[in-house]
């Protein structure tokens, strides 16, 4: 039987890999009796769901700008090599 | 078709910028890779024929993150990148594995104002993070990279990455977990 130090780390690498069968069917039989697993389960999912959501929204944000002084200096640069 | 690296200063500039700074969440780190990326675009040969200078462009500017990230992290041995964290770690679980602070049901952002609410506390609890372990975690879970491709950009192996994306996960559910 998993305990749960060993469950939370089978799901979070179930995120960047598949689990191997015996490791997929050891995690079911943990999230089936233990509510805090699974709530762990649904709330690194939403993490991930929103994580993308986040970046999304900061590069379509328009009011987060190059500032006045950095275009500047960009622009400099720019000149330098073109 | 006329393409001039002033335009797309002008034209692109922000958006470049924006999308640096989401992932890199330092507004000097954000604006040297927008120089960087620009200037990168100047001495490719093929600039002026590129038809969507701004895909063009932040193709460039993913690498240019990624090395920024690689040096974050290759600054820290990779030992002490793991070790960092221990004594936290420990505090998630008691000595048989169980939770030691059971996790708390969450309330589901679910309208417009929630979501934003929700994702204003999660950019704070990602400022938290140390910096090393937001960068993985930003490749795997934002630019969706795969595992082999993070290990080979960063020279660590899968074992210390998935460590250090489980770290990221936990430090960021403990931080919504108290904030959100």
């Amino acid at each position: 039987m998993l305990n749960c130090k060993q469950t939370s780390l089978l799901v979070s690498q179930s995120l960047d890999r598949p689990l191997t069968w015996r490791e997929r069917l050891a995690v079911r039989g943990h999230l089936l009796i233990c509510v805090y697993c699974r709530r762990f389960t649904q709330q690194l999912k939403l993490i991930r769901r929103y994580m993308q959501g986040w970046q999304q929204q900061v590069t379509e944000s328009s009011d987060i700008a190059l500032s006045l002084a950095a275009r500047e200096r960009i622009a400099q640069q720019l000149d330098k090599f073109y | 078709m006329k393409s001039n690296p002033h335009d797309w200063l002008k034209e692109h500039g922000d958006y470049l910028y924006r999308f640096a700074l989401a992932r890199l969440r330092d507004v000097h780190q954000a604006e040297d890779a927008v120089q960087e990326t620009l200037l990168a675009a100047i001495k490719n040969p093929n600039f002026a024929k590129q038809s969507s200078p701004r895909t063009w462009l932040t193709g460039i500017l993913k690498h240019k993150i990624i090395d920024c990230m690689r040096k974050q992290i290759r600054e820290t041995p990779v030992s002490e990148l793991l070790s960092e964290q221990d004594a936290n770690m420990d505090d998630f679980f008691d000595d048989t594995g169980h939770w030691a602070e059971k996790p708390q049901a969450w309330d589901v952002p679910h309208d417009a104002l929630q979501q934003t609410q929700f994702l204003k506390v999660l950019q704070r609890c990602m400022e938290r993070l140390p910096q090393k372990l937001a960068a993985i975690f930003t490749m795997r879970d934002v630019d969706e990279m795969d595992n082999d491709e993070i290990c080979k950009e960063l020279g660590i192996t899968a074992t210390n990455a998935w460590v250090m994306l489980y770290r990221a996960r936990m430090g960021l559910r403990k931080c919504l977990e108290l904030h959100w």
